[in-house]
């Protein structure tokens, strides 16, 4: 573990698409074990920057580094790049034509070349770790949406990422579902993962995040502690933003993602493998 | 008109302003279905009382003849028929993959070869296509004969025909699966063509099974042609063979026979697509 160098770096980040800025200018650090929250408007960007760091968008122009590696460079090896880093869509994405097991085994077999064995054994450790291990055997569609996301988590942790992106993990869950997902999110962020997460859940920002950024119109507007960016906003973008997201308190009253009873997990992921 | 909640609740129905002839709706529905099947009764009746049931009976439903057609029919022309249908199937198969990637290929000169093969194999009768694998590859290869011969030959034509309607049944397939699934793969580190032949493929080729059992059936009609390539005794498919017989016996009953045999394998197949069918309709 080299703490002198970020987890990931953006520098300089621009991406537009035909005419349209998209992304204008963000720089970004995140060191290991941080966790950070992106929040913003819709159409701010702060999906396009998360795709931009794993190069699903290839970015206009700008630096994005993952452990040192430049992603956006010709000669990086874009698929060995990508497995330092988990990414958790809104829409699951879950491969509906494999069971569970299958779907959190087929790239560890496909990509690592572990033994079905081997395999198996990690994929049950992660599904385990996200509370879904009695589901091994049943197809995605069978599963609730919350549960189908916790396994989509589960197939990137078993892939052993360095970081995990998340890009508004529950936007697409019934709003009894969304405690679960963010839960299991929290305790990743407190096992010491690195995670970069996009999302409108303003409570468990407050809640999880190391650092808040918020951003609008393509570019960071600010960041700093979840306390002073959601509780105390310096700019006039984010009041009026945190204003229409928590309503006329303007604070973020404890919502599901508080979940400080704390449910602990036992279950640990042991994908530790050299 | 009701505006007081008190007003008892009006069950009469209400006249259609264009009820012109006095009938409700229920009941005009009812006279025009009565009179569809009377002209659907008439008709039938009308031809079937036009023909000669004693010359049909004779030269297209004889049973002595149709008795001389077996076991001929079975072992070897419907033996052959199924042979041609499947290696022609299994080879367009392959090859319609191969043609779907490349037209959905980022490189222009792959989208262009699919495409300019997809125009022209579908675009030219099967019969053509036989006529230019029998006569034209023997002059323009000198020496070269495709293994098995007549089989070979047979395989290769149907193939290259339905390669190219299978090409675009699995383009439509692949572009079917949602973009999520290409991309979630991507994260997970795998290469495009890793990602594509272990997600998206696979779930391709469900939503196109469907469609695909449809080709099999044409594929099987078209294996007829195989007798312009000059089938012999052993190497007759069913309709070479029900004209040989019917030539021989003068009576064209192994005719008849011949396209039962051609019946007893599609009617079952297209039971089988409506059934794949409505699982896939109620599963959504």
């Amino acid at each position: 573990m080299t703490t002198a160098q970020p987890a990931v770096e953006v520098v300089g980040l621009h991406k537009s698409y035909g005419g349209l800025d998209v992304i204008k200018g963000v720089d970004l650090r995140i060191a290991p074990g941080e966790v950070v929250c992106v929040i913003g408007p819709s159409g701010s960007g702060k999906s396009t920057l998360l795709r931009c760091v794993n190069m699903l968008e290839e970015p206009t122009s700008g630096v994005v580094l993952v452990d040192g590696v430049r992603m956006n460079h010709p000669d990086t090896d874009l698929d060995a790049a990508r497995r330092r880093m988990g990414m958790v869509f809104q829409m699951f994405h879950l491969f509906p034509h494999l069971t569970v097991l299958g779907n959190v085994t087929i790239a560890q077999r496909r990509v690592l070349k572990r033994d079905r064995a081997e395999a198996e054994r990690v994929g049950r450790d992660c599904l385990a770790r996200v509370g879904v291990e009695d589901k091994a055997d049943v197809y995605p569609e069978q599963l609730s949406g919350g549960q189908q996301q916790r396994v989509a988590i589960a197939r990137a942790l078993a892939m052993n990422p360095g970081v995990m992106l998340f890009d508004e993990p529950t936007s697409a869950l019934d709003p009894e579902l969304v405690g679960e997902v963010l839960t299991v999110i929290r305790d990743l962020g407190l096992d010491g993962m690195t995670m970069l997460v996009v999302t409108h859940e303003m409570a468990f920002a407050r809640d999880v995040a190391d650092r808040v950024v918020f951003m609008d119109a393509g570019v960071i507007v600010e960041e700093g502690l979840p306390s002073q960016v959601i509780d105390d906003p310096r700019h006039e973008r984010t009041r009026t933003f945190l204003q229409r997201v928590l309503g006329p308190q303007g604070s973020a009253a404890p919502g599901p993602g508080s979940t400080s009873t704390g449910r602990t997990h036992e279950y640990h992921c042991h994908t530790q493998h050299g | 008109m009701a505006k007081t909640s008190a007003a008892p609740l009006n069950l009469d129905p209400v006249p259609s302003p264009s009820a012109t002839a006095g009938f409700s709706p229920r009941r005009r529905r009812r006279i025009s279905l009565t009179a569809q099947y009377a002209v659907f009764v008439i008709v039938v009746a009308a031809v079937a009382l036009q023909v000669d049931w004693a010359a049909v009976q004779e030269h297209f439903l004889d049973l002595g003849v149709a008795r001389e057609t077996f076991p001929g029919l079975l072992t070897v022309a419907l033996r052959n028929t199924v042979l041609y249908t499947l290696s022609g199937y299994v080879l367009g198969f392959l090859l319609g993959i191969v043609l779907a990637l490349m037209r959905l290929s980022s490189v222009p000169l792959h989208r262009w070869t699919a495409l300019l093969y997809i125009e022209i194999f579908r675009g030219l009768p099967a019969l053509v296509i036989f006529l230019i694998i029998g006569f034209g590859i023997p002059v323009a290869f000198p020496g070269f004969a495709l293994p098995g011969d007549i089989y070979g030959q047979v395989a290769l034509a149907l193939g290259l025909v339905s390669a190219a309607y299978m090409a675009e049944t699995f383009r439509a397939g692949i572009q079917a699966v949602p973009k999520g699934q290409m991309e979630s793969a991507r994260c997970l580190g795998m290469s495009h063509s890793r990602a594509m032949f272990s997600i998206v493929v696979p779930q391709a080729l469900r939503i196109v099974v469907p469609p695909l059992t449809n080709e099999l059936v044409l594929l099987f009609k078209d294996s007829s042609l195989a007798f312009v390539l000059g089938v012999t005794a052993a190497t007759t498919e069913l309709a070479k063979y029900g004209s040989d017989v019917a030539a021989d016996q003068a009576d064209s009953t192994p005719l008849v026979v011949a396209g039962l045999g051609y019946l007893l394998i599609t009617v079952p197949l297209g039971i089988l697509v409506r059934r794949l069918e409505s699982r896939r309709a109620e599963r959504g």
